[in-house]
């Protein structure tokens, strides 16, 4: 997947935005950069001179485009140069290649750079260190010792604050998109790590398409693979560089499961379907998640070997679910509550403007917060200046509090119904943020409710659904047939009701229905000792 | 009892409900001209005031008051927002801002509300509009201070469904298996001279005389001598309550009730000795008996065993809940979340008591022993852990109305101080005897069925109508301390029940996920893994946190329920049809509709 022009191609058809962007394959063969794929998408008039110029890096590469036009635009940073002179080349090609995205027809262009106001890698590897820790329980005493601060513990490890920040870097984003009408550009040194987290993370939120199954595994060919996310260095397969090791995907999965969490109807996969995407990450059978780079790959798995005489590697791709699940297994992949976008739309969705239709023409009424610059107006260059230089300045003072426009669009958008086939923003209160628990849990014998948890209303859902399967079986079956198609679907969940809420995972029921006590006792109350030993009514009971 | 016809006092009930419903400080559709008014309710003022809402900033809008609720519906063009609030739920009413008060809307009343949410009125410095608007609250939302009646004393609904006949303790002890050969019904406290706070009607031990009774009696807290609360149908296993023995700092002994204790061990066969779970800190236990408590010794009651279980008294969890409320409301507390929630100890306090709960209902499960359980009083600790044990061990309380008994007969017949901890229409909102003790274990219910999704017949809203009921005082179910002084105030007869109201509406209520499992016994974990904030109750004001309604699951479940209904419907007709070709035509056509239950019974 997008390791072809014509699947490039595709998706700038899917997301309309051919009219602005084109493939490039400037990069065949990895003749320009190994750190690009062999093809990719680019703003229109760029020059392919331009690519070559710094190898790849400082170029604008197109991620995604909205339905308004505006687009998901990523870039690398142009390597450090201490010269003078190289300073002032570097500086006059990036003047160039701005004003190349500058001009009608595109958007005005808001840049995130997040290697310095964002998330830094190695604060995201210690807080996943911490939080791992929390899990890797020994037995049943040290389960019930950390139970009691529990949350603090959490709290400690900022891995839910990481997701929350996450969470909220994607809404701004999408606000800009979507309310103001900018391109965004996400600027990052190798344009591998939090680049992938977020377009993608904006993608799921903003695109539809990309919540189905099929759609976000190529979101993830897209973004991450051909992204050149480097999982070979970041999961430390070869164990060879601890320093490299930062879980970024697995922050990816884990703020998807959150919007999972939060909009089960949304979503055509399950939770299950990203917990065993997560554990697929570290089985090294796989081509999908071993390299550093497709270029790697292709070097590795000798496709494009250079030395043909090398045996060419063969590894199977993570998508072909049934090299790991049987087809039973499989069907806890699907979310049964997903329904498909009804193909007529009835206009009940939540503003007609998310369909995914460009506007061509300059649009008669301006959104209030969006100075959009005319299409053919010639001297609007001046006054876009102006207004970046202020979203700029603007972001530089970000706090940890949301932008007024984030904030109104957010609170705005939660005030209506939602749409699960439209634009999806995730709640970020503290409440809402939650610790993925089946994949967390699952191995933990104390945390498991026999016979409960999401999985016991999941599977009431799949026998549903199997019963509605096989009468409409029937009554398709019934005007050719007398008989009845008595066959049942196979049912994976008989008896549900006694499934475990670790289901699918561990599979060591506790048969005993013994009930898990904690043994730790009370933590001190502090300043309450008083009211603690306090009486529930004075009432003296004497000598009663 | 399902309702097969509304009748227009029901309706119009419902209609009130579903304004309840969009009543949150959020955007409401609502979009009727008219006050909703209870038969019963009148208007007493109405006023221009100005609505400080703490999510969306000053709202202009008109305040009506009646007798039973305080009505705001705005004025401004942009903004819809009703509120909807029971006089029942205010807690405590101060004035804001002086005579010399210039700040924009500083000037008005301050309203704090029992259910987790203020309400601020800004109002004009002239014309009294402030002291007559505080007078006339002070006065329904109090009417105990000013000699009037409680609304529900003056509420006129009604239902097709009577909430009062659901519990019938005779009915409820029958459905248990009692009286039995070892236990009995007694009528000792029929006109409550043994025990004012408890029921009527008790079950005891059957080989122990109403004179035993009596002499036990005298060494239990407030009379509250040992009695049966359930019985497990195979093991016959029992539940016990009660209040602690008087042993004081002498550590006094009473013969009668050592023996009593041991003629409850002896009903079974089991010669283990009897497990007594004092549900407080041992120390406090300990401390008791420096104002004539205690709890049993080993030496004088040698056959049983003693634990304690740690759960703290009333004002811990009356402070517990307040610290909720300052993390919750109106802002919820953004950058330490999780700590917070840890400094409220709100959930640590729900773990103890499920943990409590756990161990009674393993106890009496696994048949190891009989269990008897008390507190200080026994109606407050002691209420939470046999009902909640209750519902561990026996599915008919997972019904609607099994649940609805629960509470009838654990809580309000065993004198749960209800008026004392909610303090139904009384001014003094500082009251040291006020606590959350229901809310928490309704709470507890909460957890359960959010860890146990398919085994509760009822859903998130059933408990949290109860919950708004609890406050409401528009029906007489949780009015006053106990049934002595329900039954003086002829409470059964000139107030309406909430189950009337739960009743007559039953789908409403309803879990669709719900699978009926008889005799299984759900543990929890009670792990703080597991364990988190009602969100949907304690945040429900703020509407950002507005939840997905209806839940989309239950919708989706939902949908396929009726499309699996006209699947069947059809595949019916299609046999029909079919049948009608092969033989000849019935004399009279089957509808589909009879052959439905048949399908449908093992739903």
């Amino acid at each position: 997947m997008f390791d072809t022009p014509k699947d490039w191609c595709w998706e700038l058809e899917r997301t309309k935005g051919s009219v602005k962007y084109k493939t490039v394959s400037v990069n065949e063969d990895y003749r320009i950069c190994e750190r690009l794929p062999a093809y990719f998408v680019v703003p229109g008039p760029l020059l392919e001179e331009d690519v070559r110029r710094f190898q790849g890096h400082g170029i604008p590469i197109w991620c995604w485009s909205c339905h308004n036009g505006s687009a998901l635009l990523k870039m690398s940073a142009l390597p450090k140069e201490q010269d003078d002179g190289a300073l002032q080349i570097q500086k006059n090609f990036l003047d160039g290649i701005y004003k190349t995205i500058h001009r009608p027809p595109y958007e005005i262009v808001k840049t995130e750079d997040l290697s310095s106001n964002f998330l830094s890698l190695q604060e995201i590897q210690n807080a996943y260190c911490k939080f791992k820790q929390l899990f890797l329980i020994d037995n049943s005493t040290e389960f019930w010792d950390t139970d009691i601060k529990w949350f603090s513990l959490l709290e400690s490890s900022s891995w839910l604050d990481i997701i929350r920040r996450c969470l909220k870097k994607a809404i701004e984003i999408t606000e800009c998109l979507e309310a103001q009408n900018m391109n965004v550009l996400l600027l990052e040194e190798n344009a591998s790590d939090l680049c992938c987290l977020l377009s993608s993370l904006v993608q799921v939120m903003m695109d539809p398409h990309c919540r189905t199954r099929t759609g976000f595994q190529s979101l993830i060919q897209k973004e991450w693979v051909m992204g050149c996310h480097s999982f070979l260095d970041r999961c430390n397969h070869l164990h060879q560089n601890d320093k490299e090791e930062v879980p970024v995907f697995l922050l990816f999965l884990d703020c998807v499961w959150q919007l999972v969490h939060q909009y089960p109807p949304a979503f055509e996969f399950t939770e299950t379907f990203l917990t065993v995407l997560s554990d697929s990450l570290y089985i090294p059978i796989f081509s999908t998640f071993f390299f550093n780079s497709p270029h790697q790959k292709d070097t590795n798995m000798g496709r494009k070997s250079v030395n043909p005489q090398s045996k060419p590697l063969t590894l199977l791709t993570v998508w072909d679910w049934s090299v790991q699940f049987e087809p039973k297994a499989q069907t806890l992949l699907r979310n049964p509550l997903y329904v498909e976008k009804p193909k007529l739309d009835r206009g009940q969705r939540k503003g007609s403007r998310f369909k995914h239709q460009r506007q061509l023409s300059l649009p008669l009424t301006q959104s209030k917060s969006s100075p959009k610059r005319g299409f053919f107006r010639e001297e609007t260059d001046h006054l876009i200046k102006n207004l970046l230089g202020k979203r700029i300045s603007k972001l530089i003072n970000s706090s940890d509090e949301f932008q007024d426009n984030s904030r109104e669009f957010y609170d705005n958008w939660h005030s209506k119904p939602t749409d699960y086939h439209g634009l999806l923003l995730p709640h970020i209160e503290g409440p809402e943020i939650k610790v993925w628990a089946q994949r967390y849990l699952r191995w933990i014998p104390e945390a498991q409710i026999l016979g409960g948890g999401r999985m016991a209303t999941m599977s009431k859902l799949l026998e549903m659904m199997e019963e509605v399967q096989s009468l409409q079986e029937k009554i398709d079956a019934k005007p050719h047939r007398q008989e009845a198609v008595h066959t049942q679907a196979p049912c994976l969940l008989r008896n549900s009701a006694r499934l475990s809420s670790l289901f699918p995972f561990a599979l060591l029921q506790r048969h005993s229905s013994k009930p898990v006590l904690p043994t730790s006792g009370w933590k001190a109350l502090g300043g309450e000792d008083d009211l603690a030993k306090r009486e529930d009514e004075f009432v003296d009971l004497g000598d009663v | 009892m399902a309702s097969a016809s509304i009748s227009k006092y029901n309706s119009h009930s419902l209609e009130n409900e579903s304004i309840k419903m969009v009543s949150q400080d959020g955007v409401s559709q609502d979009l009727s001209e008219n006050v909703p008014q209870l038969p019963g309710e009148t208007l007493i003022t109405d006023k221009e005031v100005i609505y400080i809402c703490p999510f969306n900033g000053p709202i202009k809008g008109r305040v009506y008051i009646t007798n039973y609720r305080l009505y705001l519906r705005s004025l401004e063009t942009d903004s819809s927002l009703i509120l909807d609030v029971p006089l029942g739920v205010i807690s405590r009413i101060e004035k804001m801002g002086g005579a010399t008060s210039r700040g924009e809307n500083s000037y008005g009343l301050d309203i704090t509300c029992k259910d987790l949410r203020n309400l601020r009125f800004a109002l004009k410095q002239e014309g009294h509009s402030r002291r007559d608007m505080f007078e006339i609250l002070t006065r329904y939302a109090f009417p105990l201070a000013h000699s009037l009646p409680l609304f529900a004393f003056l509420n006129e609904e009604k239902f097709n469904v009577d909430g009062w006949s659901v519990y019938n303790p005779l009915a409820e002890y029958r459905r248990q298996g009692l009286p039995d050969r070892h236990w009995r019904i007694t009528f000792i406290n029929k006109c409550y001279e043994l025990c004012d706070t408890y029921p009527a009607l008790l079950v005891v031990p059957y080989r122990t005389s109403d004179d035993d009774l009596r002499r036990v009696a005298v060494f239990r807290s407030r009379n509250r001598i040992p009695v049966l609360s359930w019985i497990h149908p195979e093991n016959k296993m029992v539940i016990m309550r009660c209040s602690q023995p008087l042993v004081g700092m002498s550590g006094k002994r009473n013969k009668d009730d050592e023996k009593y204790l041991d003629v409850i061990r002896e009903t079974n066969k089991q010669l283990s000795k009897l497990t007594i779970y004092d549900a407080r800190p041992s120390v406090n236990a300990v401390a008791n008996k420096a104002t004539g408590g205690g709890y049993e010794s080993d030496d004088a009651y040698q056959n049983a065993e003693l634990s304690f279980l740690d759960i703290h008294n009333i004002h811990v969890m009356r402070e517990s809940l307040k610290k909720v409320k300052d993390i919750v409301y109106p802002n919820i507390e953004e950058s330490h979340w999780l700590s917070s929630l840890e400094s409220t100890h709100w959930l640590e306090h729900i773990k103890l008591v499920l943990t409590g709960a756990i161990q009674v209902a393993d106890k009496v499960s696994s048949g190891k022993s009989s269990v008897l359980v008390h507190c200080s009083d026994g109606w407050d600790r002691t209420a939470q852990l046999t009902s909640l044990a209750m519902l561990m061990l026996d599915s008919f309380y997972r019904t609607i109305e099994g649940f609805e008994i629960l509470v009838q007969k654990e809580w309000i017949s065993f004198g749960h101080k209800f008026a004392s901890r909610i303090g139904h229409g009384d001014k003094n909102h500082a009251d040291a005897d006020r606590s959350p003790i229901f809310l928490q274990f309704i709470d507890c219910v909460w957890q359960m069925s959010k860890q146990f999704p398919t085994a509760f017949e009822f859903n998130e809203r059933f408990l949290i109508t109860i919950l708004d009921h609890l406050y409401s005082c528009r029906f007489g179910t949780f009015l006053f301390n106990c049934e002595s002084a329900r039954e003086k105030q002829k409470v059964t007869e000139r107030t309406v029940s909430v189950w009337s109201l739960i009743n007559s509406n039953k789908d409403k209520f309803k879990n669709p996920f719900y699978t009926k499992e008889i005799n299984r016994v759900l543990y929890p974990v009670a792990s703080m893994r597991h364990l988190e904030l009602w969100v949907n109750y304690y945040i429900r004001w703020n509407p950002r946190i507005k939840q997905q309604q209806p839940n989309p699951v239950e919708q989706r479940y939902m949908e396929l329920l009726a499309l699996r209904d006209d699947y069947i419907k059809k595949l019916e007709e299609l046999q029909l049809a079919n049948s009608a070709k092969l033989s000849d035509p019935p004399a009279s056509p089957s509808s589909p509709s009879q052959m439905m239950p048949h399908v449908q019974t093992h739903f």
